[in-house]
């Protein structure tokens, strides 16, 4: 394996295993904002006592995103030398600004949050949960802004020594690509933590224990899954799409799979890409739709694969096709998914029906498998560039790290964060296991919707 | 501009290592004064709230240092690629130990993570005081500003030396030393019972330790690197740092003696800082020396950022650090006092 690729998947595997928690964090630091919300205005303790429940799973949540979120920083420096030292004094900015703004704010208000309830006000602790919920989403934003200069470089300026700097700070924070692209992530990650607060719910309610509290968390579990996965297609994907279609025309050809230019595009549902016969294999296609998704008329032309010389195609190429139609697929199975068990809860039959019940239970590593695969498309769509169109990702590495030494970390890595799959499933399991029931009223509680 | 960067920077390391030293210190010397299962509780509630904050400041460090100087980013963080790894590893451990040991009420899951934390704790002081070290000597920087260092060669200082050598395994146990004693002292403040006596009792042990060693690592650091006192002779300010190591160290044993802890817990804060300022006076306006001739030592001039990145990133630097300063005060008044022997939470 040559050096490049190493530190590629080194750094694509610890990104993508460490935002498997982040997503849940930041989704579920919503909703527990929800809860709280609800038990204030109704004074209803179940509302604090699932509160207390989902803020177990997420202080191990958040643990295990904070300890594997610490290689990611340190990984730029580490694995993509050149790219820091170049990019350094815009990127550095953000990433500074994520620590000094959001990781203070959250570390300190979780610790009151998860062990003060007792000793602080209502008011206070709502308080708390709230900040801790600001402090999650900051860090997403900080994020998007050092991703989305990557993916859409503004606001920057080359100095002679050939490394860049910021000319326009709020430029920086402006970047309109990443104020798109981090409306469509949140609403991702608010999927994530919307499904499995349904999932969970789901599980006792066809498990048929913990009362009441199966039926609280489907029903804002499939309230805030509607929501979201709406949001997360229109307008947020629509917008970020038609974003993406001007400025990166390329990579949206690459991951419609569209090689040649074409009026009336159109939307290949499902096909394989074909480098050597330059079309795709066995397409199911609808025609014109990609042509109206893109530029809101049937007629228009997208352009093509052809269009663009070689050397700037995404490499790659059939793994940002499947990623990209992998996210697509998803995001509608979850926005039906979610209006069928929606318009249920609405009518009063969801707790009953178990045809809706069991997929609702089913589903929860399916947001994940999706928000994966939308962080692949970006990734690799941005390819060859790791700046897209000032610096290419084969300039960017560290060239003086030893294949076999990038190997050994890799290896190392893989093994750690096996390490940390097995002891949040043992913990996550035995926490849903123990339920959110106080022990006291285990005993006494109904559950009359499928008595 | 540079020469501030560099003292902010080193003040973020400083507030790093007196926070997340005193959490550090408590994993290293837990298995030696908390014995009991209370004890042990006792001695992670002590650090539970806030351990995790105390981390954040490594972070905020290492973003800060990422834009203000790009350059050593980049050149120290690849030619250091193997210690940081395991760095970041022994990191993701101790983040472990800490948190998931009270998840399972069973004696055995509890032990080995208490073994792991006393196992990171320990060796995570070890790589930072190395890491201390390993600046101070200097690393073959090559004529393209890049180095790679490997963990160990001859043991010896010198134009070709490792992560480890003699003098930087004199920094990783003067870490150990420094970071026990300002961990008991630690505990001595925060907890009561007969953990607090323990602790206590280290401290005395301990001291004259930490003297010796402070006093050794002059001798050392000459050896190391001749040139290392050279900025005591250009700028005699630089002699506030080791005045104040010296009347820090002595004033600890005196705090304790008028039973202030708090005084005695802040003196070690004092020398921990002093410490950290001295090496950086002794450094300045060098950022990572080179101990060959093929490559130059990389400087504030030849690694700092673009102007205007700086100043944009001043405006809110101050702003950041003023929010921080305000959540630690909050964090550590409310969290004031000593911890109750028993816990007062929903079982977290």
């Amino acid at each position: 394996m040559d050096a490049l690729t190493l530190h590629r998947i080194h750094f694509a595997f610890t990104i993508t295993y460490h935002y498997l928690f982040p997503q849940l964090t930041m989704g579920l630091a919503l909703l527990i904002v929800v809860l709280k919300t609800m038990a204030l205005r109704t004074n209803d303790e179940r509302y604090n006592v699932a509160a207390r429940f989902w803020a177990r799973i997420f202080s191990v949540n958040f643990l295990i995103g904070v300890v594997t979120g610490i290689p990611m920083e340190f990984q730029f420096g580490t694995n993509w030398s050149e790219f820091s030292r170049r990019a350094g004094g815009v990127i550095g900015q953000p990433l500074a600004m994520e620590g000094v703004f959001s990781f203070f704010l959250e570390s300190a208000f979780l610790g009151l949050f998860l062990f003060g309830e007792k000793r602080l006000s209502k008011f206070a602790h709502w308080g708390a949960a709230f900040l801790v919920f600001l402090g999650s989403w900051i860090s997403g934003f900080f994020i998007i802004i050092t991703n989305a200069w990557m993916q859409h470089p503004v606001a920057y300026r080359l100095l002679p020594n050939g490394t860049f700097e910021v000319s326009s700070f709020w430029g920086l924070m402006m970047n309109p690509w990443a104020w798109l692209q981090y409306a469509h992530n949140m609403s991702g990650a608010v999927i994530t933590g919307s499904f499995v607060m349904a999932a969970v719910g789901a599980l006792y309610v066809l498990q048929n224990r913990e009362g009441d509290y199966g039926r609280i968390f489907l029903k804002l579990g499939v309230q805030a899954g509607l929501i979201s996965c709406i949001a997360q297609i229109f307008p947020t994907g629509d917008l970020h799409g038609k974003y993406l279609a001007r400025h990166q025309p390329v990579s949206i050809a690459a991951m419609e799979g569209l090689f040649h230019s074409e009026k009336g595009a159109p939307m290949v549902v499902m096909g394989q890409p074909n480098f050597a016969t330059q079309k795709i294999d066995n397409p199911i296609a609808v025609n014109k739709v990609l042509s109206f998704l893109i530029y809101g008329t049937t007629a228009a032309e997208v352009s093509g694969l052809d269009q663009f010389p070689r050397d700037q195609w995404p490499t790659t190429l059939p793994l940002l096709f499947y990623a990209y139609h992998i996210m697509a697929g998803l995001g509608t199975y979850f926005a039906a998914l979610m209006a069928v068990a929606a318009f249920l809860l609405w009518r009063g039959k969801l707790y009953t029906a178990r045809w809706v019940l069991w997929p609702i239970l089913l589903s929860f590593p399916l947001p994940y498998i999706a928000n994966t695969a939308g962080w692949m498309t970006a990734e690799i769509g941005r390819q060859p560039w790791l700046v897209y169109g000032l610096l290419r990702t084969s300039e960017g590495y560290s060239k003086h790290i030893d294949v076999a030494t990038s190997l050994f970390t890799l290896l190392g890595f893989l093994g750690m964060y096996s390490v940390l799959s097995i002891l949040w499933i043992v913990i996550v399991y035995t926490t849903i296991q123990k339920g959110p029931s106080p022990v006291v009223e285990a005993s006494s509680s109904h559950s009359p919707a499928t008595a | 501009m540079g020469a501030l960067w560099f003292w902010l920077v080193a003040v973020m390391l400083s507030a790093y290592v007196v926070l997340d030293g005193f959490d550090l210190g408590v994993g290293i010397i837990s298995p030696f004064v908390a014995r009991t299962e209370e004890e042990r509780q006792h001695a992670l509630r002590a650090i539970g709230p806030v351990w995790d904050g105390n981390e954040v400041w490594l972070v905020a460090a290492g973003g800060t240092l990422f834009f203000a100087f790009p350059l050593l980013y980049a050149s120290a963080f690849s030619g250091f690629y193997m210690p940081l790894m395991i760095v970041l590893w022994l990191l993701i451990l101790r983040g472990l130990s800490v948190e998931l040991r009270m998840h399972v009420n069973e004696a055995l899951w509890r032990s080995f993570f208490d073994g792991l934390f006393f196992f990171s704790s320990s060796l995570l002081a070890v790589f930072f005081g190395s890491a201390l070290a390993n600046v101070i000597r200097g690393v073959p920087i090559g004529p393209d500003n890049y180095f790679f260092l490997p963990l160990w060669t001859d043991w010896r200082t010198g134009a070709n030396p490792g992560i480890l050598d003699w003098y930087t395994v004199i920094g990783g146990l003067m870490a150990v030393l420094a970071l026990s004693l300002h961990g008991a002292l630690y505990l001595s403040l925060k907890t009561e019972g007969q953990l607090a006596d323990r602790a206590r009792a280290l401290v005395r042990r301990l001291w004259p330790f930490v003297c010796l060693a402070t006093v050794l690592a002059i001798p050392a650091t000459v050896l190391a690197r001749p040139d290392s006192l050279g900025n005591y002779r250009i700028y005699p300010a630089a002699f506030l740092s080791p005045i104040a190591v010296v009347i820090s160290l002595v004033a600890i044993p005196i705090a304790l003696r008028r039973r202030s802890e708090v005084g005695a817990f802040l003196a070690s804060c004092a020398y921990l800082s002093a410490m950290l300022c001295g090496a950086a006076a002794g450094l300045f306006p060098v950022l990572l020396p080179s101990t060959n001739s093929s490559g130059e030592s990389i400087t504030i001039a030849s690694a700092i950022a673009g102007p205007h990145s700086l100043r944009v990133g001043l405006a809110w630097w101050i702003f950041g650090m003023m929010l921080a300063v305000l959540y630690f005060s909050t964090v550590y008044w409310l969290f004031r006092g000593k911890v109750a022997q028993h816990a007062d939470t929903y079982g977290h």
